[in-house]
This record gives C-alpha cells, structure tokens and sequence, in this order.
C-alpha cells in the first residue's frame, strides 16, 4: 500500500473507532473510558505526525493487514489487545512502515501465545468491537477525504451516530444483544459460562470457517482477506470491483508472493543476447570511425544485406528486416575482425537448437588461411586397424601355433582434399549462431566428407562440436557436416543470369586437362542485364557459377591410382594389390556456366521453378527462381542484381523418404562344404549291417587272395 | 495465425526463412476479412502455403465459436478468391498416401497411380494393373489434415475449456513463463483428444480439466532427444507366424519423414533370419521391408506402432 493513502485512512480509522465505541452506547461511555481514553490522547500525536509527513503506521491499521497475512484466530486476538491496552504503540512508533507492520504482527503473534487466557477472556470484546470497526468503515461513505477533514470528520461522525446505528443491529446477528449486555462484557473477566450471544458467535464462525473438499480457503478468510483488501488499497467504488476484487484476493491467496524484500533473479537469456547485440551497434573507435567516414567512403567487402533482403522480402522469402540489420552489421563486425576481401551473406541453416548463419567470404590475396593443418590425421582407418594386427602379431609370436589370419582387404585410397581457393574450398566459410556471438571458420571440405553426406540426412543440433552419429559413419563432426552441405548446396544452387560472368581469357586452355572446364570467371564488363520476363520464362538465360562436384567428392577429377612419389616408397605390396584393381573411369561433370535448362529432371520434375515476384504488376517486379532440389534455395535478379539466398534445414528433396543404406550382408566365416557339415549317426542296424558287408567284404577278398594264390600256384605249376 | 494479427505472427515467424511478399500481404488482410465476414466464422486463421511446382496454395481456416469443432479449410491461388475444401476422410488418406513428389499448383490436376490387384478369375489367379486417378484437391485436403493432426500445436492456457463442453480462446492468457515454455508439456495439440482417453486414473489426477483437455506434446512419438531406444514389438507378419521377435531400434533420426532401421531377431527357427528394415514414411505408415524377399514390404498404421512399441 502506497504512502499517501495513509493520511485519510488514518484519521477515517480512528474516527471510526471512535464512533463504533460510541455506537456501543451512552450509557456505558464511562465505563469504557478506560479503553477510549488512550486512544483519545494518542490521536492528535498521531494525526500531527501523519500531516507532518512522517510514515508511520497508525496502531489502528496495524492490526488490519497482520489479519490479512494469517487471518488467525491469533491475529484476531492481537486486534483485541490492541484495543484493549495499547501497548504496542509505544514500540512501534518511529519505524518504517515495512518494518514496523512485521514487527508488529510479530509481536502480537508472541503476545497472544503469551497471554492465551487472557485474550480468550478478552474475545468477546475485541470481536464485537472489530465487527463494528469493519462494518463502520465498510459502510462509510467517506473513505476518500483526506486527512485535512479530519476535525470535519470527528465532528461529522459525533453528530451522526444516531444514523449509522442502524446497519448493526439489522445485519449482524451478534449486536442483537442489548448494548448493555455488550458493554459489561470487557468487564466481566471470570464468565463461566457461555452466553447465548457468545455461543451464536462461535457457531457462526465455525460455519464460515468450514473449508470445502477441494479448497483449503474458507469463506470466512476470503471475506477477511477481501475486506482488509478493499480498506488498505481504498478503491474509488469498492462495490462495482468487488467481483474482481473477489478473484484477485483468492488468486493471491493461491500464489503468495513469498520474498518481497529481494526481486526474484531474472536471469533470462534474451537479456543476455541484448548485451552481447548492443555491441553491434556501437561505433568502433568513437570519433575517429567519423572523421573516416567524412574523408572518403571507403569502400568496405560489407555486402548490402538490407538491399538483397528487400528484393528477397519481395519474393515472399528471406529474414525480416530487424533481422536482417543485425546480420548486416554482424558481417561489418566480421569484415573488421578479419582480413577479408570479399563477403556475401550466404544463409541460415536452421537447427534443432540453435540457427547458423553462414557468410561466405574470400581472404585477401597474400592472406592465406592458416590453416591448423590438421596434420595429416589421414592415418586413414586401414592404417589403424594394420597397426591394430601388427601388436596382435606380435603378441602371437609367443604361441606361434595358432596365428590370427592376416587381412586382405584394403582400404581405398584416399582422394587428396583440394587446396583452398580451389574447387569446393574456393571461399571460406564462418558460421555463428546469433548475431552478435563470435564467428567460427569452418574447416576446409574434404571429399571423403562429401561423399558421406550425401549418404545421410540428419539435422544440425546448432552446436558445431556435436558428433554425427550416423550410418554409414561420417569423417567428422557437426562443423564437417555443415561445410560439406555448404558445399553441395553452393554447388548446386548457385546461380546468376546468363552473362553476368564470363571465362577469364586464354587462362583457361591450360587448366582444361582436369576435365571439368575452366574453373574461374569474371565478371562481364558489358552485362547489360536481361529482361525480368525473359528470366522468367527460359530457364536458359541462367547458368551455373559453381563448379559441379563429382561423385568423386572433388571438382576437379583426381586419378587416386595415381600415386604421390612418397607413397611409392611405400611397400611393394600396396602396388600389387593396386595393379589388381581395374582402370578408374574419369569422372566429369558439366562446365562451369552451364545453363540451368541442362540441369537433369528430378522424377519427371523440374529442378527450378521461376516466378514473378508480383502477378500484379509485373513492370516492377523481380524476377525470382527457386530450387525444387534443395528446399529453401532462392535467387533473384533485377537489372544487373542477383542474390543467392539458403534459408533451411540442409537436407536435400528427395521424392523417396529417406532411407538410410542396410547393413552390409554378414560375412561368411568359412566355405560351407561336406567335411565340416554334421553328420547324423548311424543306427545300430546300419553299423550292423555295415559290419556284416564289411565282414563279407573281407571274406570276399580272402577268398580272392585264395584264388589268386592258387591262381599263382597254378601259374607256377604251369 | 490469426487473420487479425498476421503481420505480428508473420513477423515472429520470419526466422524461418518464410514470409510473405507485400503484395501477398495486403491481398490477405483484404481477402480474410471478406471470408471471415461471408461465411460468418467467429476466427479466420491463416494457416499457410503448400508450395507448388507452377503455383502456390494459401490456406486459410475458419473456425465457430467452439474451437476444437471441425474447421473448415479455404485454399486460394492468389490469395483473393477462396474456395472451401471438403472435409478429409480416412479414405482420402488411405486414397493419397500413394502419391509421393511436389505439389504441382493445380487442383484439377490428376496424378496417376498403378495399383496392382490380384484377381481370382476362375482357378487362375493373376494380377491386373488398375490405374488410380487422384485429383491434387483431395491430396490437398488428406496432407492439410495430416499437417493438422501431427503439428497443429497451442501453448497450454490459450484455450480453455467451459463447463458446458465448447472451448474457447483465452482471453486471459498472457503467454508461458520462460521456464514453462521450454518444456514439451506445456504445448498441446489443436486437435481432438486421442491419447487423453488412454491415460490412466493416476495419471489424470494431476490435470486441469478446464485447460488440460487436449493431448500434451510430452506423449509424442518418436522422443524430442532420444537416439537409442529398445523395445518388445509385435508386428503382424510375425504374429501370424505364431511368435513374438525381439526388435531393437537402432537409431532414428527426428524430423519429417523420421525413420529409423530395425533389426530382427526371431526367437526360432522358421522366420526368416536377417535383418529387417522398418521405415517410418511419413508420419503414418510404416513399412517393413525384408531383406532376403527384397523390398516386399508391409503396411501399417502408426497408431499400431506406437501402441505396440512399450
């Protein structure tokens, strides 16, 4: 509750006390003076206080909100001690509001456990005293006059009390006793027995405080919990809110707001990302970037996001424009950091958890990338599982008799990686994550890598360390994965209108031998743009400016039989096994700058599809080709602009599901033949009958022998 | 997306890539307003775009009073003139699980399906080639309600349910809690029920009837982040056999067309050994293909498999 609302409520409370004690009766006013008078003496101090601007809490309000806070039958006697003897005025007077209200109900927590007998004697009392208190104040029309009125007031509610009696004795079942009776109550300390007017307390009560099956709030807290709302808070027209008052106070009650010295810790990560994005869009170097600017516009390798973002917004595809901003100035931040002297924004690549973006960039010349050179960690499998047999080996040599056969199969050899500036590494990759997050380069393309990924499809997680599980396995992990995709999908879908480019003069007869064409172009002086409609209706006037990758993993074909010169050092083995292979056919692949209408049909489909980017008015339109193979690849052109835009997940159209490759089928251990396959036994009759032809067998041949003998002796007799 | 707030969730929504040119834009805020008024639909959302080979679908639904009531759906070439689909049938999904490949942007247009039959004609039995037409508007209706089905999603809160049955939007709803909204159960599925039926009592105690009324994202098959999971799978082929094979899921990778390699061991002799390859195709059938009969393959329903799978 707010300061200031404590200057009517003050002297509105008070007057209000007074007036309840007054509505209690004439005739015990003297009787009673014990109770009022120090409420009478503390008044004027109090009121001096409040006018004067100190904060402080009235005693009378005190005990109020602790009722909201526990409503208890606790509280309630506090409020009853603190009518009765006003003790707790002198110590909490001079503390802050927040503190002294804690305090305070505190204390009266302590105090009433202290003085249980007491307060039980002194309920009747403080009850029907607060009743009124509430209801008086409840039913005053005047919440809202502030504390200047407050003489007006005391007078007012002096003159009519004689008014005001009525609402008491109608509503409130326990003010139907006489007043007498009300005002020997505080005096009676020793009541044995229960009055009537006592026992109708209680029992309504204890019907109010019934708690439901569902709720643990009864009807008797809400109403407390509501009123003591509406007077602390002192709305304009209580009674037009009192439904939304009503839902309030019992969803508060449900969802209390347990620390209110200490602001829950907002640790949110958007926060986190506004620091880091606010250092895009400060200047560097304060005054000097100014001056720089004033001399000459130097001329930057920043690419015009915000331009190609328009015409791509035309197309209905690409960023939005906030977006696009922070892009823009996350590659001048990359453009600053880095020696770059080409950069294009190339695309998104959606992830699972996070996004990359990817700007494709070219080193100045000289620049070279220092690449970590990933020492030749081409200790390819093969190597590792020889290296793997030769420990076995030796192990075996100590029980020579059963040796592990050695293994006959080798790997393929490894397809060298092209140099950067060449090929599938003709630019440079960096990804982040977000605007504002430090780039990361990604590695160089490796063909191994290539030919993988396109045996697989698996979503990017957003973090480039993530391992790839897949089957068959991939070199690599998510950053590989990543610049092979950026790979196939530059290669694929990079496109410009036909003559934007053209072959760089006589350079490329010589480098013709690799078979796939010349490998560099430049830019057509003379390009003169071609029409938008024109664009739209032939897919010939565009052509490709990325060199196809071979199903070899390269662009440029390389013969793997050929062999370096230190790899024929190599044992004489490895050759022999080669000389068993047969010739490699020569992989070729369409030239640079083929036009798109050559591009093979992919399941009787095309593989562009090419719009206007406005039906309505097509004067003004771009023209605009989207790629049917690679879902999220978009171009357009204007005049003499075009853009290469990938926004998506990275994974190829195919019209099939994907599926990935079976097992290989399971090895034969050992040729399968008679001598190793089982027999079944012989019965006892076959062994018997075997044994009887075997013994026949033998008497046969004795006889024979007996013949030929005699045969013989014949023989020599003859 | 609302119709009334499209150019906000067009903007929350532009990440992705996917937006709207201008054009398409003020054609929309024009056009929905009109269908909203002429078909008398208390909400018109904008549901999105089918991309086609020569033309797009834009897509728009209306909705009654009583949100998760049938919805109609509208689709329209140039975003000004709509036209009202027929609801989906489970026939027209059987019907055009068959077609695979792009929309082409015409929905007269007839794909064409060989099917082949076996017929018994006397003693002979032999097969007939049957060709199926299917018109792109029913594919159009079976994939915009499978889309529906599968993906159609709602934070928790944003609709509720009264006590007479309809629901209703929220008004009340002012978004999740950063801590509420990274988890999968406090994002339902703007569709009827179907899991909710299956919970148990225990598992029911815990929801909110008024706003716990749909089935959570928490349930769903396969797992946001799981690679490896194994279970007891009963597949019809072997139930006919008369034994159950024991199936351990290999690896599955999420997304559309999510799929995953299965290997098979049976318990006896009899069954064909070897692996066996299920894959997921689409979200909604799933085929078993055998290795050693080549690619004689097997079909059914998802519903099956996720009931079988635990």
């Amino acid at each position: 509750m707010g300061d200031p609302q404590q200057d009517p409520e003050l002297s509105y409370q008070q007057s209000a006390r007074q007036r309840s004690s007054q509505d209690q009766g004439r005739s015990r006013e003297q009787s009673l003076s014990q109770a009022t008078v120090p409420q009478e003496t503390q008044q004027l101090p109090l009121d001096a206080q409040v006018l004067s601007g100190i904060t402080e809490t009235p005693e009378s309000q005190a005990p109020l909100q602790g009722w909201a806070q526990g409503a208890g039958l606790s509280q309630y006697d506090n409020s009853a001690v603190s009518q009765g003897g006003v003790q707790y005025l002198s110590m909490s007077a001079g503390f802050p509001a927040d503190f002294q209200r804690q305090t305070y109900v505190d204390e009266g927590r302590v105090q009433a456990t202290h003085n249980a007998d007491f307060m039980l004697q002194q309920l009747q009392r403080g009850q029907g005293n607060l009743l009124q208190q509430l209801e008086s104040s409840f039913q005053d029309p005047r919440p809202n006059y502030l504390g200047q009125f407050n003489a007006y007031q005391r007078e007012d509610s002096q003159f009519g009390q004689g008014t005001q009696h009525g609402p008491y004795t109608r509503d409130d079942p326990a003010l139907q006793f006489s007043s007498s009776e009300l005002s020997f109550m505080p005096f009676d300390m020793e009541v044995s027995e229960p009055e009537p007017r006592e026992l109708a307390v209680q029992n309504a009560k204890a019907y109010l405080q019934q708690t439901s099956v569902s709720c643990d709030l009864s009807l008797y807290e809400h109403l407390v919990n509501v009123l003591t709302k509406i007077l602390n808070q002192r709305p304009q027209d209580p009674l037009s809110i009192l439904e939304s008052l009503n839902r309030t106070a019992q969803m508060e009650w449900f969802h209390p707001k347990l620390d209110t010295l200490r602001d829950d810790p907002e640790m949110q990560p958007t926060y986190e990302m506004a620091e880091k994005q606010k250092a895009l869009f400060v200047r560097g170097g304060s005054g000097e970037g100014e001056q720089e600017v004033e001399e000459e516009p130097l001329e930057t390798a920043v690419p015009n996001v915000m331009e190609s973002a328009f015409y791509f917004e035309q197309a209905g595809v690409g960023l939005s424009s906030d977006e696009s901003f922070r892009i823009f100035l996350a590659l001048k931040q990359l453009v600053d950091q880095q020696p770059i002297h080409t950069c294009r924004f190339w695309g998104k690549i959606l992830g699972l958890s996070r996004s990359y973006l990817v700007a494709e960039v070219e080193f100045r010349e000289g620049e070279e990338d220092v690449e970590e050179e990933e020492v030749v960690e081409e200790l390819t499998e093969g190597d590792v599982l020889d290296m793997h047999g030769e420990e076995e080996g030796e192990e075996d040599e100590e029980k020579v008799s059963d040796f592990l056969p050695k293994r006959t199969w080798k790997p393929p050899p490894v397809i060298p990686k092209e140099e950067s500036r060449l090929g599938a590494n003709k630019y440079l990759y960096f990804v982040c994550n977000e605007p504002g997050r430090p780039w990361t380069k990604l590695p160089h393309v490796t063909p191994s890598q290539i030919v993988q990924a396109r045996k697989i499809k698996k979503f990017f997680t957003g973090h480039l360390d993530a391992p790839v599980i897949s089957y068959p396995p991939f070199p690599g992990n998510e950053a590989n994965y990543l610049r092979a995709q950026i790979a196939r999908i530059s290669a694929a879908t990079h496109i410009s209108p036909l003559g934007f480019y053209q072959f760089g003069e006589e350079e490329g007869d010589e480098e013709e031998e690799g078979g796939a064409g010349r490998d560099s172009f430049e830019e057509n002086p003379d390009f003169e743009g071609i029409a938008v409609l024109e664009l739209v209706d032939s897919m010939a006037n565009w052509v490709h400016h990325t060199q196809h990758i071979l199903p070899q993993g390269r662009c440029t074909w390389v013969n793997p039989l050929q062999k370096k010169e230190e790899e024929e050092e190599l044992g004489e083995e490895e050759e022999k096994a080669d000389e068993g292979m047969e010739e490699v056919e020569q992989e070729i692949g369409p030239p640079l700058l083929t036009p798109l209408s050559e591009d093979a049909e992919i399941m009787h489909m095309s593989p562009w599809t090419s719009r206007l980017s406005c039906s309505l008015c097509p004067q003004y339109s771009v023209a605009i080709v989207r790629s049917n193979l690679w879902p999220g690849a978009y171009t357009y052109a204007t005049g003499k602009k075009f853009e290469n835009i990938y926004i998506g997940w990275g994974h190829k159209y195919s019209p099939e599901n994907f599926n990935p490759p079976l097992p290989a089928p399971i090895q034969q251990e050992y040729p399968s033949g008679p001598e190793i396959m089982e027999m079944s036994d012989p019965t006892v009759e076959e062994e018997q009958a075997l044994k009887a032809a075997q013994e026949q067998a033998l008497v046969a041949a004795e006889e024979e022998e007996e013949d030929e003998e005699e045969d013989e002796d014949e023989d020599q007799d003859d | 997306m609302d119709a009334e707030s499209l150019l906000l969730s067009l903007e929350l929504a532009s990440g992705s890539g996917q937006g709207l040119s201008p054009d398409r834009r003020a054609s929309l805020l024009t056009s929905l307003l009109l269908v909203k008024r002429d078909y008398r639909y208390s909400r018109v959302l904008f549901w999105g775009r089918i991309l086609g080979l020569v033309t797009d679908y834009y897509i728009a639904q209306g909705l009654i009073e009583d949100q998760l009531a049938p919805r109609k759906t509208l689709y329209s070439l140039n975003c000004m003139e709509w036209s009202l689909l027929p609801p989906a049938t489970e026939e027209m999904v059987e019907q055009t699980s068959v077609v695979k490949g792009r929309f082409m942007g015409d929905p007269s247009h007839e794909y064409e399906h060989v099917d082949l039959q076996k017929v018994n004609d006397g003693d002979k039995v032999f097969e007939e080639e049957i060709v199926v037409r299917i018109k792109e508007e029913t594919r159009l209706v079976s994939i915009i309600d499978q889309i529906d089905k599968a993906v159609a999603v709602i934070p928790r809160g944003a609709l509720f349910k009264t006590p007479f049955g309809p629901v209703h939007v929220n008004r009340t709803f002012e978004g999740l809690s950063m801590s509420e909204a990274k988890k999968l159960s406090s994002y339902f599925h703007f569709r009827e029920p179907v899991e909710l039926k299956n919970k148990t009592l225990l598992e029911k105690a815990d929801l909110d009837p008024s706003l716990d009324f749909m089935d959570s994202l928490e349930n769903d098959i396969p797992k946001g982040n799981s690679l490896l999971l194994r279970g007891h799978w009963i597949c019809p082929q072997a139930k006919a056999v008369g034994h159950a094979p024991t199936i351990f899921l290999c690896k599955w990778n999420q997304g559309p067309g999510w799929e995953m390699v299965v290997w098979c061991e049976s318990l006896r002799v009899g069954l064909p050994q070897g692996p066996i390859q299920v894959s997921a195709h689409s979200k909604q059938s799933v085929n078993v293909y055998r290795q050693k009969e080549g690619l004689s393959s097997m079909c059914f329903w998802r519903q099956e498999v996720s009931q079988c799978l635990f």
